[in-house]
């Protein structure tokens, strides 16, 4: 019992390390412009790994082809004949243009 | 006010974390007991990392593997963190705070143009999602017995379909983020069967390098 919690704790504050490092390194201030377009990439790059390895890869991470991806090739039917249906609502109001900020 | 908006746009996403928290709470009761999955998925609050901790745990291991497993499969968070981070303001604790509420979906959806992030936006999807996720261990550790094996509903595909989604509406950079889109999809493929998990999603950000090339080279 106790190695579940001693998992538990010490995930949770590793987690969190994890996530405020980098505003905390390198928060509150304008990074040079090559950087900012690399991170305008980043998006895309995650979502694609995430993907492929949610999708093609098992836990143990091995490479399979298994039902999962013939459900990404369904969803991705639906994605080509209309591109905001999967999301619908979520994508809807962020049509509107962003408040202006700072 | 965008975090409203973050709200209203994270509904989906909050029905996929519920029925994803759901199946957690099933598989983790056997192992970790009633209450402990229900506090981890509160302090913790992160599906792959909490899904792979379990995994080493179910298999006998010890706490330092399912922290190194869950570690690792939590490291994207380190690059997400870099990408938000000149758009956190105040002191370094409240910058690091602003962070928390990071998830994948929250933050792909929050990217705006010129490498910008709209963080309340990205609050608002958490604000939805993290209930959610709390409920859905719940009921999962509770009704374990009713709903029997979550492996086989199918959910592993729910998230990748709305990653694809996400990635297909949303897609940042034109021509160049299809080009980093599928390059980072290979760089992943290419080092799963070699890396523990956690680690082929880092390896896909090294694909946003691609930034770097002269445009010039590009087009």
């Amino acid at each position: 019992m106790s190695t579940t919690w001693l998992t538990i704790g010490v995930l949770a504050v590793l987690t969190a390390a994890t996530k405020g490092a980098g505003p905390l390194a390198l928060g509150g201030r304008d990074l040079p412009t090559p950087f900012m377009r690399v991170i305008e990439l980043l998006a895309p790059a995650i979502l694609a790994a995430l993907i492929v390895v949610g999708t093609f890869t098992n836990r143990d991470g091995e490479v399979v082809l298994d039902a999962r991806a013939a459900g990404l090739a369904a969803a991705a039917g639906v994605l080509a004949v209309n591109r905001r249906s999967l999301l619908g609502a979520a994508v809807a109001p962020r049509s509107s243009p962003p408040a202006s900020g700072p | 006010m965008t975090m409203r908006a973050g709200m209203k746009g994270g509904l989906p996403v909050a029905a996929a974390s519920l029925l994803l928290a759901i199946s957690f709470g099933v598989l983790a009761q056997p192992v970790m007991g009633t209450v402990a999955p229900i506090v981890m998925s509160a302090v913790v609050f992160a599906g792959s990392a909490q899904f792979g901790a379990l995994a080493v745990l179910a298999a006998g291991g010890g706490a330092g593997a399912a922290i190194g497993a869950g570690v690792l499969l939590n490291m994207r968070y380190l690059p997400m963190g870099i990408a938000i981070a000149s758009s956190t303001r105040g002191g370094p604790l409240r910058r690091a705070l602003a962070a928390q509420p990071m998830i994948d979906a929250g933050w792909a959806m929050a990217s705006r143009a010129h490498g910008r992030y709209d963080l309340p936006y990205m609050w608002g999807v958490t604000t939805v999602c993290y209930p959610t996720w709390i409920a859905g261990t719940t009921l999962g550790v509770f009704a374990g017995d009713l709903i029997g094996d979550p492996d086989r509903l199918g959910l592993d595909a729910l998230f990748p379909a709305f990653f694809l989604a996400l990635l297909v509406g949303e897609a940042r950079g034109g021509r160049l983020g299809i080009v980093v889109a599928c390059l980072g999809s290979l760089l992943a493929l290419a080092l799963a069967p070699l890396t523990p998990p956690g680690v082929p999603v880092i390896a896909g950000c090294v694909a946003a390098l691609a930034a770097l090339i002269p445009a010039r080279g590009r087009s």
